[in-house]
């Protein structure tokens, strides 16, 4: 048995009624890479901030290297030697690589930077673990994965012997998650420590020797990758198994919706599609894979009305589209289940009642000459509760105190009530428990056989090969050709998804 | 340290936190007025008889409310909205501009055609006003809490200017302000013999209108949406900028009926000193309401009550009547706080 | 041709760099509560609190120097007071802003007419006297205007160059820089987001309160009510039209300042006669709203502006 380098000792944390972290306790070796595997909403997350000294534990302790951390200093666990990879990037976009690199490494009393310094020795560090990096870039300029370098630049910047990583592959192509895997190994045998937290089983058995498993706070197991299965992480991580979703075979019928060469203007953050063509048709999920940020928003936001095609054409049974706007999309009969159904999808201070009508407050049955009858509004919404088994104390209730899950069930329930003909359902299962997951995959197969057509995007590529009949990639704004169920590898589609088969797709158009 | 969301509050959570704050802003007051020289307790006995004490101090209190009501429900409809309308003082001078325009003799039409048409007018020039800065936030993303304080400060040049050129009264003997309001065009009091006029009547059915329309129309459903989240109400289809517009329009129109009641109710011209600060009283109104419509009314009636009270107050006990500006600004922002609590815990992490 | 011949004057630039120093002062404050991501609309309060303090200061026999630290004082109080209710509550900024500058000009009428209860004139002090610096009049153009200033006239200049260092060159400023844009860059490295903004809302704070100051200080010798008359939104204006950047804000206040002058130049001369001399009052403030048009677009807000932080969210 190799050093314990960090110790978590007892750790409980609970948010009111809520426990988050139940007696925790993990072990780190030098050398090793363990994985933290558990659900969305586990626990994982809290006991990094805990340990992070973004929050402190109701009790336990965390000793780094044999030393017990303080409780709740941030600062503490860095000058530990402890450096976290946060899921969602802790990155200033305004400055460069190199001043995010810096920030906070030396006293803010001080009169310097030492740029100069700083730069080498970055250098220096990038070229030891294979990290290609520009100093001088600005962060805003950089591609998911190199902001990922740059946070593992960070940390290690700071001489971190122990790193920890938050679903550090959501957002990277099978290929970008490789060389992650190269670094990550090269790291072990410099001597780091690593902690890689993830809910992904093939990955952590790739990449970890040891698994720590997490379900509603409690650690469940700990087990060796050697002496372990998928299986049985699954069922650890689950408690009691699921059944996967069967999906029958069923004939598709005519195209509903269909874009033809569209391509679309860069939205701020979200790239602007290049000539896409895609088609929708009744009784057919139509997978969307990718990457986060190569143009599925700028998809999404088209079929929902918010943008419209700079180029190209949208159709709708078989008829271009005029005028197109959000109020267009819901009138045209097209059911939206947002990515964000936070900000996009509820309004957070409104009543369940209020959210239900959101889409349709002034058509009737809901509104007459400008007056809403709510009386109409409270029966939909007694309706949509009672039929999509959305828990809550009732109509009135503010929906943020809802679960993702609860939430995520009434904005199906609003949207799938009068059969739609086609469905946009962006990331529908983003953040939800699996049992939520599982309802909502059911919602979708059962409107399919109802006969709509279904837009499914996710980056989640298990999710995509389960449900979808046809499978499109896209990639920086491009999108794939059509791959029928079951006649492409999930290493095909990673060669679409990182752009390289659009390259040598082209070279072939060019010969 | 850390704010975490208290489901269901209980009783005390809710009521509590707002009866402290107004309690520790008497303590304020108080304190200051001590400093000032003065009893506290003979101070704040005479602000509270200046208001309510006799019939003349509440018909007074009153009439004050009755332009802090408009600017309060001016204020309350657009920060709903989250549009942050603080040019309230200058879409009340517009109203007031109007006014004179038309109730000097230009029109030499009978009272009940008149009255309504300067209303309207009144109305219409407010919401043209705040109109302005609204195009700018949609449009061109330009933060309208900048264009419309200064549009006070312009507005506030362009009323001097017009009663020291077009609108001054010939038999004013040199003093900046307009011609008296024709007969016609005055709001008649609410009971003979009571200083009191309709503009507070008015005052009081449009917070009742805007409570009806928040709760009962689809507009108002628009509105509070898009104040709660303007993202999810694109998203569901909603015309954002028409509906902010929209608000925007009903905010100026609002704003501009308080200076419309004050010189076509209460003083019958207009001068410089036409309001002492109800544009910027208005957001104190609207926020110790919280924003609600009928709150308006409750929170002006204060409002005025320690203006009014403060005024008398000080002629009798040498306090100066700024502490009435001092207890207004302590309790907004000791409310705000307030009302956090009531629905959030404080926590350590 | 008398109109153009006003810019040619070395009285005329010394006058616009006078104007412009309150507006200098209370600019950067402005900025560096933006920077990181705090928009302080008590400014207007605050320079009125500070106007009024540093002159009473001066006028109780603590000197002039005494006034100037007494009115920082206060300003970084009013700061305090703000930042603890949104930096650390998370409260509306734009309520809380407006309320502080309702507190502090009331606060300040209220003791003014507490302290001095028998005056009808605003009593005099002694101001500040300008110095000359001869080597300032090496700098081209703006030079021989510098070089006849008061000492918080050169104070606001060295703020400019202080806070465009402290920004640019050093670890507290790329903190700054940092929290404004996106605050978990700055908690993930181990730094304190609420410390640092609290801190820059009290510092940024502190230079509006002097902005206050310079006026009674050093433009007149006096405190009288509605003296402030909505430098401080103009000074916000500024921020906007500077890009958040102190050395083009800086230009933008001597540019208003400027034009400021030139109004009132043109208003004695006899093209101005005919005009109500409220036309010439008005254009600052259309000036300020035209800034404001002209450079929303391009401007690079701060992503973090207005976007209060709690520990552990991202």
């Amino acid at each position: 048995m190799g050093e314990v380098v960090l110790r978590l000792e007892g750790i409980t944390k609970n948010f009111g009624a809520l426990k988050a972290n139940e007696n925790v306790s993990l072990n780190l070796e030098k050398g090793e890479v363990l994985a933290l595997l558990g659900e969305n909403g586990a626990g994982k997350t809290t006991l990094m901030n805990i340990l992070f000294g973004q929050y402190t534990a109701d009790s336990g302790r965390v000793e780094v290297f044999g030393k017990t951390l303080p409780p709740g200093m941030a600062r503490a666990a860095l000058d530990a030697g402890v450096g976290m990879v946060h899921q969602h990037f802790t990155l200033a976009h305004n400055l460069s690589v190199l001043e995010n690199v810096i920030l906070g490494t030396s006293s803010l009393w001080s009169w310097k930077l030492r740029y100069k310094l700083a730069r080498q020795q970055l250098l220096e560090l990038a070229n030891r673990y294979h990290l290609k990096i520009n100093p001088d870039a600005k962060v805003s300029s950089l591609s998911v994965g190199e902001r990922q370098r740059v946070e593992i630049l960070k940390a290690l910047f700071r001489q971190a012997k122990i790193l920890i990583l938050d679903e550090p592959t959501a957002v990277l192509t099978p290929q970008e998650t490789e060389s992650l895997f190269e670094t990550l190994t090269e790291a072990t045998e410099q001597g780091l420590s690593i902690i890689f937290i993830s809910h992904k089983l093939h990955e952590v058995m790739k990449i970890a020797q040891k698994v720590a498993i997490l379900r509603h706070g409690k650690l469940v197991a700990t087990k060796e990758t050697k002496e372990t299965s998928p299986n049985e992480l699954a069922a650890l991580m689950v408690g009691n198994p699921i059944n996967p979703t069967a999906v029958t075979k069923r004939e598709s019928g005519p195209v509903l919706m269909e874009l033809l060469n569209v391509s679309t203007d860069t939205q701020h953050q979200s790239k602007g599609l290049q000539n896409v063509s895609l088609r929708l048709c009744s009784g057919e999920i139509v997978g969307l894979a990718g990457v986060s940020g190569n143009g599925q928003t700028s998809i999404a936001d088209l079929v929902a009305g918010l943008i419209t095609p700079s180029q190209g054409k949208l159709h709708l049974d078989g008829k271009p589209i005029n005028r197109w706007s959000p109020r267009q999309s819901v009138l045209s009969g097209i059911a939206r289940i947002p990515e964000d159904r936070h900000h996009a999808g509820t309004i957070a201070d409104f009543s369940l009642t209020e959210n239900s009508i959101i889409e349709r407050y002034r058509d009737q049955p809901f509104a007459r000459h400008g007056w809403v009858n709510w009386q109409a509004a409270v029966g939909f919404t007694q309706e949509l509760i009672k039929q999509y088994d959305v828990r809550c104390p009732g109509p009135d209730t503010r929906i943020r105190f809802l679960s993702g899950g609860n939430m995520q069930k009434l904005i199906l329930g609003r949207v799938l009530q009068n059969d739609p003909r086609v469905i946009l359902a962006h990331q529908p299962s983003r953040g939800l428990d699996i049992g939520a997951v599982h309802y909502v995959h059911k919602e979708l197969l059962e409107a399919r056989q109802k006969g709509a057509a279904i837009l499914l995007i996710s980056e989640d590529l298990d999710e995509i090969l389960k449900l979808s009949d046809i499978i499109h990639v896209s990639s920086e704004g491009r999108v794939s050709p059509p791959f029928q169920r079951g006649k492409v590898t999930p290493t095909e589609l990673g060669g679409w998804m990182s752009g390289a088969a659009f390259a040598k797709q082209e070279s072939m158009h060019a010969s | 340290m850390r704010l975490e969301v208290i489901p269901h509050p209980s009783l005390s959570r809710r009521f509590l936190p707002p009866i402290l704050a107004l309690t520790a802003t008497v303590f304020i007051a108080s304190f200051l007025a001590m400093v000032a020289g003065g009893n506290p307790f003979a101070v704040l006995g005479l602000i509270i008889k200046g208001a309510v004490g006799s019939k003349f101090a509440l018909l007074e209190t009153l009439n004050r409310a009755t332009p802090l009501i408009f600017t309060g429900l001016a204020v309350a409809v657009a920060f709903r909205a989250k549009l942050w309308n603080i040019g309230a003082e200058a879409q009340l001078y517009s109203g007031a501009i109007v006014a004179v325009l038309m109730g000097t003799g230009a029109l030499a039409w009978s009272a009940p055609a008149l009255i309504p048409a300067m209303i309207i007018c009144s109305m219409s020039a407010g919401a043209m006003l705040l109109l302005i800065p609204t195009l700018l936030k949609t449009r061109l993303g330009v933060d309208e809490v900048v264009t419309t304080l200064l549009l006070n400060f312009i507005f506030l040049l362009l009323v001097s200017l017009l009663l020291e050129g077009p609108l001054k009264d010939p038999m004013g003997m040199g003093w900046p302000k307009s011609a008296r309001l024709l007969a016609e065009a005055r709001l008649p009091r609410i009971v003979d013999g009571l200083r009191l006029h309709w503009g507070f009547g008015i005052a009081l059915i449009a917070a009742f209108v805007i409570w009806i329309v928040n709760i009962k129309t689809t507009f108002g459903y628009a509105m509070r949406a898009v104040g709660y989240n303007p993202e999810a109400a694109r998203y569901a289809g909603m015309p954002v900028n028409l509906i902010m517009t929209q608000t925007a329009l009903l905010s100026g129109g609002l704003a501009a009926l308080a200076g419309f009641s004050e010189v076509a109710g209460l003083k019958g011209t207009l001068t410089l000193d036409l309001s002492p600060g109800f544009g910027y009283s208005g957001i104190i109104v609207a926020m110790l309401a919280l924003l609600h419509p009928l709150g308006v009314v409750v929170a002006a009636l204060f409002v005025a009550g320690v203006f009014v009270g403060a005024d008398s107050m000080s002629r009798a006990a040498g306090v100066p009547t700024y502490l009435a500006d001092i207890m207004l600004a302590t309790a907004l922002l000791l409310m705000v706080v307030a009302v956090l609590l009531t629905k959030f815990r404080i926590m350590r992490d | 041709m008398e109109i153009l011949e006003i810019f040619l004057t070395a009285s005329f630039w010394t006058a616009a760099i006078r104007i412009a120093s309150p507006l200098i002062l209370a600019t950067m404050g402005e900025l560096i509560c933006e920077r990181a991501g705090v928009l302080n609309l008590g400014i207007e309060g605050i320079m009125v609190a500070g106007a009024f303090v540093g002159w009473f200061g001066a006028y109780i026999g603590m000197g002039l120097w005494g006034g100037v630290l007494l009115a920082f004082v206060v300003g970084m109080f009013l700061g305090l007071l703000h930042a603890s209710m949104t930096v650390s509550l998370g409260l509306s900024q734009h309520v809380v802003g407006l309320g502080i500058t309702l507190l502090a000009t009331s606060l300040t009428y209220y003791a003014y007419r507490v302290a001095l209860p028998e005056v009808t004139s605003p009593p005099k002090i002694e101001a500040f006297q300008p110095i000359s610096v001869a080597i300032l009049a090496y700098i081209p153009i703006l030079g021989p205007a510098m070089a006849e200033q008061t000492p918080l006239t050169y104070l606001a200049i060295a703020t400019v160059l202080i806070t465009s260092f402290v920004l640019y060159r050093t670890p507290l400023g790329l903190a700054l820089r940092a929290v404004g844009e996106n605050p978990s860059s700055v908690a993930a490295q181990g730094l304190s987001v609420l410390g640092l903004r609290i801190g820059a809302v009290v510092v940024g704070s502190g230079l509006m309160a002097l902005g206050g100051a310079f006026l009674t200080l050093s433009a007149f010798d006096s405190f009288f009510f509605g003296m402030v008359n909505g430098r401080g939104w103009v000074c916000i204006a500024l921020v906007v039209f500077g890009a958040w950047k102190p050395h083009k804000a800086f230009l933008g206040a001597i540019l208003f300042a400027a034009f400021d002058a030139f109004q009132i130049r043109l208003q004695q001369s006899t093209i101005g006669a005919d005009i109500p001399y409220q036309i010439f009052l008005m254009m600052p403030y259309f000036l300020s709203i035209a800034a404001l048009v002209v450079m929303s677009r391009k401007a690079e807000v701060p992503a973090a502006l207005m976007v209060p932080f709690y520990k552990g969210e991202r």
